[in-house]
């Protein structure tokens, strides 16, 4: 079983937002901010926050290849291509990098794409080279 | 300068490291205690505080609880204490706090764990990657490895540091622990063999990952005014201090400064000494990469030189900055909380003089430093030779 994310009132807009093909992030209505992992409250002013939606394009901050899994579920998996993606909005994701191209390097330019899950109610964000 | 109103660390212990089948995760604690108990020369009913970690084999909700019941002691202070990697520089921080404040007389400070025999490698991994965040991490696959891979990548990219350096780190470190009797790995590797060992999250190899072990630490924290009931009060704590950033790594401002930043200069302002000053340094060492960015980070070397300064042996014994002179947690061993207690273990050895072959001459100035999470919280110490 693959472990999946169980939404709360924190996450909840943004896996009805990725099940929908839309991703979303927080942005405070008082300072702009944009902030993830979703909170209740906005990191810089404590403003109120509403969700925007993300062009979903972003560069590759960091990446990995990762040959070692952290659990069974993800033996079959291995290897695969982990990368941290600054969002062109002002977040950062963790997401897989599918099929790459070629090989990743920091700075390149991905965008994401929406992957169902074993749970009908989840889609899993991830990344793919831009261009594909 | 005079210490005399400096909590002591007046006794250390350390169980055998390695695979230790016959011993279980709280007889380990009762081991490492009895070590510490007679290297300061104090007997358990004279422990007036106790304070526990957590232990993956055993995971008590109470852990110091459970240990006292074990150990059969009612002590008048006690708490558990859960920071990763900075749990055992922290237990310190809080020990020394509550003798200084007249809480307590004598602080056990102990921590032990036996993930390589009390559970599979694959549960500990497992268990290890619980620290990634729940929906945006851990459903991606993100190891522990890989976090710190993800670190490793970037730092590589902004220094042009080389794998070539993160392996001689490891080199280093087994050198150190060839010369420890109680060390987990002590057969000598080459820079060919750490590049040339299996991939476990790209750069990092299988020699620039942490060993897991059995094995437990114990360390004895006093008020200053006890050193006459004391075998051997000789080491002091200067001053210690925290940073804290983030937990999970996706939250993390910089992938290659760290709290290690504000927890160390907080401890070198409160001791009043610099990083030139230290003679010795026992350094986190979960990954080569974590030990390149917090030497960095902390400031003991500019941005993008502590990868050549390991290179030309700088963190040998005889070098710039003898580093984690007993093998650190990539050779001599890591056993949970444990693991970051033993740096300071080594360290007050090294301020006593009791290192033998690994002695870094004339050792009066420690710095420790324990992170945990992925860089995430930090605490640091400066301890001093009375």
């Amino acid at each position: 079983m693959m472990p999946l994310p169980h939404p709360n009132a924190d996450s909840r807009a943004y896996w009805e937002g990725t099940a929908l093909g839309e991703l979303r992030y927080q942005r405070c209505s008082d300072c702009g901010h944009a902030q993830f992992p979703p909170r209740a409250v906005c990191l810089r002013c404590a403003g109120a926050l509403q969700w925007a939606r993300s062009a979903g394009q972003g560069s590759i901050h960091s990446y990995t290849v990762v040959a070692r899994a952290p659990s069974a579920a993800f033996k079959s998996a291995v290897p695969y291509v982990l990368v941290l993606v600054d969002m062109d909005e002002g977040f950062r994701l963790l997401l897989t990098l599918r099929d790459p191209q070629t090989a990743p390097t920091i700075g390149q330019r991905v965008r994401v794409v929406f992957e169902s899950t074993e749970d009908p109610a989840i889609c899993l964000p991830q990344a793919v080279q831009d261009g594909d | 300068m005079t210490h005399r109103h400096s909590a002591l660390l007046s006794g250390v212990g350390n169980t055998r490291v390695g695979a230790l089948p016959e011993a279980s995760c709280l007889g380990l604690h009762a081991q490492a205690t009895q070590g510490a108990l007679a290297d300061a020369g104090l007997s358990l009913r004279d422990v007036d505080g106790v304070i526990c970690a957590y232990s993956f084999v055993e995971p008590y909700p109470m852990l110091s609880s459970v240990f006292c019941e074990y150990m059969g002691i009612q002590p008048a202070v006690t708490f558990s204490l859960q920071l990763g990697g900075a749990t055992g520089a922290t237990m310190i921080m809080q020990a020394a706090a509550l003798v200084e404040a007249g809480y307590a007389r004598h602080v056990l400070c102990v921590t032990a764990d036996n993930r390589l025999s009390g559970m599979s490698r694959d549960g500990a991994v497992a268990a290890l990657a619980g620290f990634g965040h729940p929906e945006f991490e851990v459903p991606y696959g993100l190891s522990i490895p890989a976090a710190y891979a993800l670190v490793a990548q970037r730092y590589l990219h902004e220094t042009g540091a080389t794998v070539e350096q993160l392996a001689a780190i490891a080199v280093q470190h087994r050198a150190h622990a060839a010369l420890h009797p109680d060390a987990h790995q002590r057969t000598p590797i080459t820079l060919d063999e750490v590049m040339h060992s299996r991939t476990i999250a790209s750069p990092l190899r299988l020699l620039d990952c942490c060993l897991i072990s059995d094995g437990g630490a114990a360390v004895i924290v006093s008020a200053a005014d006890t050193a006459a009931d004391l075998r051997a009060p000789r080491v002091r704590l200067l001053g210690a201090g925290q940073g804290h950033t983030h937990e999970h790594l996706i939250a993390a401002p910089s992938l290659t400064d760290f709290g290690c930043k504000q927890a160390a200069a907080r401890a070198f302002a409160r001791a009043g000494v610099k990083t030139t000053d230290i003679d010795v340094a026992e350094i986190y060492d979960s990954f080569t990469i974590t030990l390149l960015v917090e030497l960095e980070s902390i400031g003991f070397f500019q941005r993008g030189e502590a990868g050549p300064a390991a290179a030309r042996g700088e963190l040998g014994l005889n070098g710039r900055l003898p580093c984690n002179t007993h093998g650190g947690l990539l050779s001599f061993g890591h056993s949970g909380a444990a693991g970051g207690m033993f740096h300071v273990v080594e360290a007050v050895r090294q301020l006593r003089g009791e290192c033998g072959a690994r002695q870094v001459r004339d050792a009066e100035l420690a710095f420790v430093h324990g992170d945990g999470g992925v860089l995430s919280a930090h605490c640091s110490l400066v301890l001093v030779r009375a």
